[in-house]
């Protein structure tokens, strides 16, 4: 095995927070009078400062030629790390060698003037991402023809619609050629289509034996695009390894937002029956933070109850975000006497497409309501399937269920 | 080893710098192409604003120089004493603080893509030295005009535009570091582009002043202080020829202030550049 080509070892990158309304910039004067303040008082701080970590001595190594996919929550310090990588901030401490030509692609767009053509961008944008004149000529009409911007070339890129802006501006980066690319989230933008033409244009740069590092919150494109994965948490790396697995970590590991969700207590008048926690789980009581598209849940909600009842229902009702009503299942009326209770609703084959959902709780006395709790829970469904479930799913884009019919094909003649 | 290997740890980058600075050398040549190819987009006259801007300042300059009856050497026309002044006061004024804001203005850039940062003020340093280039064939229609023959020191002509553009990239890049992080300095450049024009002999002469009985030595000797005295007194020098003297102590003095500011420049330039994408 050849030896790594990206090492990082102990990488730490330190801000410091500056706790003051303090502009953006620091102005002379504030520099000035501070100075003047420490001649005449010892010490003098304006400011309390604190220091903040976005990247905590992370270490990996990165192998030529693999694809690796960097995912973590906002804040994680991804975007630190691509940017110390690509040498545009740098590192506190800790050491980083990179044994090749590294492009980086962390903003799409980066440079173009909008009162340039396309044309005069094309060569623009190249040249500051690293390619020499004949490099960009040479591969002109490819990127142009990736880009189906050819009638608008000589048309100031301000006229352009944003999806012609974001092709034009992909389609530079996408024929650089180095050792190593490094790109961010920048699929987020663009259409469907144009999305899958970006992976497979990735996909294939992989194909030739380059490396890619890929940051990105879409778990279907990383897992398809990258073989290893790091995973990065209030800037420390908690895992590194096949990318699977450490999509598996992600999603399974509490680092996650906090799964159960707690009501805040009704006030006066307080209820005969109200609603206190939910959360969303797995078969075996395992909190989700996200559902795997596909896989079975079950939402678990505790109630309490003050007086006893005769006829108590509990209800779950799951809406699309704009309201329009899936599904509501209900308990069975029964008398209840006061005490702590937990409902558990069982998810049972009914399998929705990736995506939120509102989930609205109701509970009532013989007809009556007693609590309504309609905006305060969501469900998310995640695009990352578990692959037990994969051959049911043929297209998760093709409906808000995406239960199969039984389909029969008969000849008739 | 590979040769594009590349080592970072905190305070490294100096290792690779200036090979870097030549393997982005295309860079120079593409800003300052975006940068000439934007600036007259959607202006009526277009590049003729090239021409007519260094036409009005002459004209003006001109004028002062005669409302005050500053003295003339020998048969030197008026248009040209002070062209011959107004070309590189306006290169060094122009460099100076367009240099000084080109960080911010690209702040987008120095944000998002590594390239040494040197690039940015020098390259529109360059933008104003092809300014200088137009004007200069304007004065040089001025001079068949008046039928006004320059002798051989116009081969000098060279080294002064040399001195001017050390000066302006200089200032330049120490006022663009000190500016990404004390804003401070986009108030305080125009001042100093203002209050230079008065001290510096575009609308009069340097004889005005060394030639004075009026003015006492030390005010001489802080009027030679200014880079731009030198360079001036250089290009009258070179343009008119004849009459006009090169007074040489306080050229001297020019040049050894000029090369100190470079090197003062390219030096904290240096020092804060790794830090200017965490701050801008």
């Amino acid at each position: 095995m050849a030896a790594p080509i990206i090492t990082v070892e102990h990488l730490t990158k330190r801000y410091i927070l500056r706790h003051q309304q303090a502009p953006r910039y620091t102005a002379l004067r504030d520099v000035l009078t501070d100075k003047a303040r420490t001649l005449f008082r010892r010490r003098a701080p304006r400011t309390t400062t604190e220091e903040f970590l976005a990247l905590d001595d992370v270490s990996f190594t990165v192998n030529a030629g693999d694809r690796v996919g960097i995912i973590g929550r906002n804040g994680a310090g991804k975007s630190t790390l691509l940017k110390v990588l690509s040498r545009i901030v740098e590192p506190t401490k800790g050491r980083i060698i990179i044994e090749g030509r590294v492009a980086s692609l962390l903003e799409v767009g980066t440079g173009f003037h909008p009162e340039l053509t396309g044309r005069e961008n094309i060569f623009l944008n190249g040249s500051i991402l690293g390619m020499g004149r004949a490099e960009i000529a040479a591969k002109f009409d490819e990127i142009v023809a990736f880009a189906e911007v050819e009638q608008f070339l000589d048309t100031p890129v301000k006229r352009y619609s944003s999806g012609m802006y974001v092709r034009l501006a992909f389609a530079v980066a996408a024929h650089l050629e180095p050792e190593i690319l490094i790109v961010d989230e920048v699929l987020a933008v663009g259409d469907a289509a144009f999305q899958r033409k970006c992976l497979g244009k990735m996909e294939s740069v992989a194909g030739e034996g380059r490396t890619v590092l890929f940051v990105s919150h879409q778990m279907d494109a990383v897992q398809r695009l990258c073989n290893k994965g790091l995973l990065l948490h209030k800037g420390q790396l908690i895992a590194a390894g096949p990318m699977e697995k450490v999509v598996d970590r992600y999603l399974q590991h509490s680092i996650t937002t906090a799964t159960d969700l707690k009501f805040a207590p009704p006030v006066d008048p307080v209820p005969a029956a109200f609603t206190t926690t939910l959360r969303i789980e797995d078969q075996h009581g395992q909190p989700l933070p996200e559902v795997p598209i596909g896989s079975p849940w079950q939402a678990r909600i505790g109630f309490t109850v003050e007086k006893p009842l005769d006829g108590f229902v509990i209800a779950l009702g799951i809406s699309t975000l704009l309201d329009l009503p899936i599904r509501t299942s209900w308990s069975l009326a029964r008398p209840i006497d006061p005490g702590r209770y937990e409902a558990i609703f069982v998810n049972d084959g009914i399998h929705l497409t990736a995506g939120p959902y509102k989930l609205v709780i109701g509970l009532s006395d013989q007809g009556r309501t007693l609590q309504y709790v309609p905006d305060q829970a969501t469900l998310s469904i995640s695009d990352i399937s578990t692959l037990t479930n994969d051959t049911r799913i043929v297209n998760s884009k093709s409906g808000l269920l995406i239960n199969q019919m039984t389909t029969r094909i008969q000849r008739l003649a | 080893m590979n040769k594009y290997r590349i080592v970072l740890e905190p305070g490294s980058a100096d290792r690779h710098y200036w090979r870097d600075l030549w393997n982005y050398r295309g860079l120079f040549g593409f800003l300052a192409w975006r940068d000439i190819l934007v600036r007259y987009k959607q202006t009526a006259i277009g590049i003729a604003w090239s021409v007519v801007r260094p036409l009005l300042t002459l004209g003006v300059m001109a004028f002062i120089g005669w409302l005050f009856e500053s003295k003339l050497p020998g048969n030197v026309p008026r248009l040209l004493l002070v062209g011959a002044a107004t070309l590189p006061w306006t290169f060094f004024s122009t460099a100076f603080s367009e240099a000084s804001n080109s960080l911010i203005a690209n702040s987008n850039l120095l944000t998002k893509v590594y390239f040494p940062r040197l690039i940015v003020p020098i390259s529109t340093v360059i933008v104003c030295l092809i300014d200088f280039l137009i004007s200069f064939v304007i004065l040089l229609v001025l001079m068949v005009i008046y039928q006004f023959a320059p002798d051989v020191r116009i081969l000098f002509l060279p080294l002064f535009l040399l001195l001017a553009l050390v000066t302006s990239i200089g200032s330049g890049l120490l006022i663009a570091a000190l500016n990404v992080k004390y804003r401070d300095f986009r108030y305080i450049v125009p001042f100093i582009v203002q209050f230079g024009l008065y001290v510096s002999p575009v609308a009069f002469s340097s004889s005005d002043i060394y030639d004075s009985e009026r003015i006492p030595e030390v005010l001489k000797f802080i009027y030679a202080l200014n880079p731009m005295v030198g360079v001036i007194d250089g290009f009258r020098w070179c343009i008119l020829g004849g009459e006009t003297a090169l007074y040489v102590p306080g050229f001297l003095l020019s040049i050894g202030i000029s090369a100190a500011l470079l090197i003062i420049g390219i030096r904290y330039f240096r020092k804060t550049e790794r830090g200017f994408a965490d701050v801008i």
